[in-house]
């Protein structure tokens, strides 16, 4: 039967052609419109996780009571093993300490002394371990202009804008002026292996990026860590799952009365990120749903105008003895085969689409690098995500409406009279 | 026979001595501190204990002090501060690490920030000039703590610039010591509070081996302790031991 109607579907194009290009773009054009909005919000989020919050974060609950002071005499301690046990009870992300300190930067001149000085927000990531994914995330290869990645625990990649302000070039030496957890004076020397620009407005203008060994070892800080970060494996931002994994922590391994217990915060759960990440959830529910129900409708329609040009044929069928049940079963059959090789199709050409942009993305630096600002960190290239539900999404217009469509168009076979058909066919 | 005596000359001595504080001013007080904590020079050996939120640290040092424009100190433990130097000349501050082998100025913003990890700022380091010259007293009062009278001075900066413009003094009407202060910002917001303790006799004045400085911004902070081991005064130290060069060797 599915062989003879699909025959039937082939040899007549206006029946099958059409209706299944309709059905793969407009398929194909709601899984990109939906990955692209998924990918653009979880752009805006990584970009936050990267520099400030982590999909999840864990710190002591008395740095995190302080956090805005950089406050490292509350940092975790035995970092080492703590990532260990998150690494073993949630695989599902992949755990990197982070150590954040503020201080001076003193450039020397050739005697050694004070040549300039400024402020310096530094951050100690983990750039020099084997598996460390932080070079990847930072988008490394994109963001530095000059010279090298850190190859030692003394290099220290500084913003161009830093850089500009201090007079640096690579290769120069730069004094780290600080407190060590202890809250010791301390003093550093790093090595300048080149300089950044996140292109991210102001949030690397006073921006050092060090490894954290180099950051352990000038702030005493063995083995400890001010927070530690957590990302999914896909980089995906899930926020439901999030919240989940961040109660269940706090549940079971945070000790409400001890103010060095680890305390896991999730992405929206800092720099009022909750409230960007709920409304970009219902922008993305509201503009997905709207955007759907449209594109059901031009498919209903679609069905409806199927079944109704094919008024006379159907009138014929009856005529030659067709049962209504049977011509409407397969009129129903004919539109589930032509909605779901339109989907099918449809939803490769969508996905392949959303995964290119997912890989390569869209610039729009000059247009963000004006409405950056500090609490929120913009993202200068918008990528599409590829999620799972963008694999069955389609299915709901392709199949859905268009068999609904026809099912309602077919239902007039049911009203037609064997006495009007001669008449209507004029036989 | 003898104890006697000396008893008679204890309690003539006490009572002249506190009979005289009785009759001064606010001005004269202020003076009389000032003459007990300042000399021409002070050599001293100390300990700072930094009590943090996690653990106290100890810290010794050696210092050399000539009037109130030249300062010389030596870090001498704990490992990680062993050798490390500072040097004050006037409205300058200079420090040396050994482990980056840089003499660093430390101005700025600098100044404001902890030295040590402990509850003294380099502004709290650096200054030294005597209060008679940097506020207006008044006596508000007299208290008595652990059985001793203490005036309450009030004192307002006459100068501007000062990290704390108004500050409040109990001082003990024997040592004529500032047993107690509570240092303000202009608006009155109470910034830092200090204590001492163990009053001595060193070469005919009063004074305190112990000082205990709390930073009242600080959320939880357990103070400092600032130990005087020993200290000297009125010694001569030579004018290399305030240049530069000093600091790398």
């Amino acid at each position: 039967m599915i062989k003879f109607l699909t025959k039937g579907l082939l040899r007549d194009r206006s029946r099958s052609l059409f209706p299944v290009l309709v059905i793969t773009l407009t398929v194909a054009l709601v899984i990109f419109t939906i990955g692209f909005m998924k990918g653009t919000m979880n752009s805006l989020f990584l970009d936050t996780a990267v520099i400030l919050t982590g999909h999840e974060k864990i710190v002591t609950r008395a740095y995190n009571e302080e956090s805005q002071l950089m406050p490292n005499d509350l940092a975790l301690l035995d970092a080492d093993q703590l990532i260990h046990d998150l690494n073993q009870d949630y695989p599902d992300f992949f755990w990197t300490p982070r150590i954040t300190f503020a201080g001076l930067l003193d450039v020397p001149d050739e005697n050694g002394e004070t040549q300039s000085q400024g402020p310096v927000i530094a951050l100690g990531i983990d750039l020099l371990s084997t598996n460390s994914r932080q070079a990847e995330i930072w988008e490394m290869d994109r963001v530095l202009v000059e010279g090298s990645l850190p190859q030692s625990r003394e290099d220290a990649l500084i913003s161009t804008k830093l850089a500009e302000q201090l007079d640096l070039s690579v290769g120069d030496p730069v004094t780290f002026i600080g407190s060590t957890m202890d809250n010791a004076f301390t003093t550093y020397n790093f090595n300048v292996s080149g300089t950044f620009n996140l292109r991210k407005g102001q949030t690397d203008k006073q921006m050092m990026l060090v490894d954290l060994s180099g950051a352990r070892l000038a702030l005493d800080m063995d083995n400890a860590a001010s927070a530690i970060f957590g990302f999914t494996h896909s980089l995906y931002y899930d926020d439901e799952a999030a919240v989940a994994l961040r109660t269940h922590y706090n549940n079971t391994k945070s000790d409400s009365l001890d103010i060095f217990s680890p305390f896991m915060l999730a992405l929206r759960d800092g720099n009022q990120m909750g409230t960007m990440v709920d409304i970009s959830g219902a922008m993305i529910a509201i503009m997905g749903g709207i955007f759907l129900v449209v594109v059901m409708v031009v498919l209903w329609n679609m069905g409806l105008m199927n079944g109704l040009r094919r008024y006379g044929e159907v009138g014929l069928r009856l005529a030659m003895g067709e049962s209504k049940g049977q011509v409407y079963r397969s009129m129903i059959s004919e539109a589930v085969i032509i909605g779901l090789t339109g989907t099918v199709v449809g939803t490769g050409i969508g996905l392949a689409l959303t995964y290119y942009v997912q890989e390569n993305g869209i610039d729009y630096t000059k247009g963000i690098e004006a409405l950056s600002n500090s609490s929120m960190v913009m993202p200068n290239i918008f990528y599409a995500q590829v999620t799972p539900d963008l694999y069955y999404i389609g299915f709901i217009p392709g199949v859905l409406a268009t068999v609904l469509g026809t099912m309602l168009a077919g239902l007039a076979v049911y009203k037609r009279e064997m006495a009007q058909l001669f008449k209507e066919l004029e036989i | 026979m003898i104890s006697k005596a000396l008893l008679g000359i204890l309690l003539l001595t006490t009572l002249t001595s506190v009979g005289k504080s009785e009759e001064m001013t606010a001005s004269e007080l202020v003076k009389a501190m000032d003459d007990n904590l300042n000399a021409k020079t002070r050599v001293l050996t100390s300990k700072m204990i930094v009590h943090g939120r996690r653990s106290s640290r100890t810290i010794e040092s050696r210092n050399w002090v000539k009037g109130i424009d030249q300062a010389y100190t030596v870090y001498l433990a704990p490992p990680r501060e062993a050798g490390t130097k500072m040097l004050k000349d006037g409205d300058k501050l200079w420090t040396y690490s050994p482990q980056t082998d840089r003499v660093i100025q430390i101005s700025g913003h600098m100044l404001r920030q902890s030295v040590m990890g402990s509850d003294m700022s380099y502004n709290d380091m650096m200054e030294d000039r005597p209060l008679t010259d940097l506020y207006e007293a008044t006596v508000e009062g007299s208290e008595m703590i652990d059985g001793r009278k203490h005036w309450i001075l009030f004192l307002e900066a006459k100068v501007k610039g000062l990290s704390y413009p108004k500050r409040r003094a109990w001082v003990d009407s024997e040592y004529l010591l500032p047993m107690k202060e509570e240092l303000y910002a202009k608006s009155g917001k109470l910034l830092k509070s200090t204590s001492m303790d163990g009053i001595k006799k060193v070469q005919d004045r009063w004074f305190p081996t112990r000082y205990i400085f709390k930073d009242e911004l600080k959320k939880n902070s357990k103070g400092t302790e600032w130990i005087i081991d020993d200290i000297a005064f009125d010694t001569d130290i030579p004018d290399s031991r305030f240049e530069k060069a000093m600091l790398r060797k």
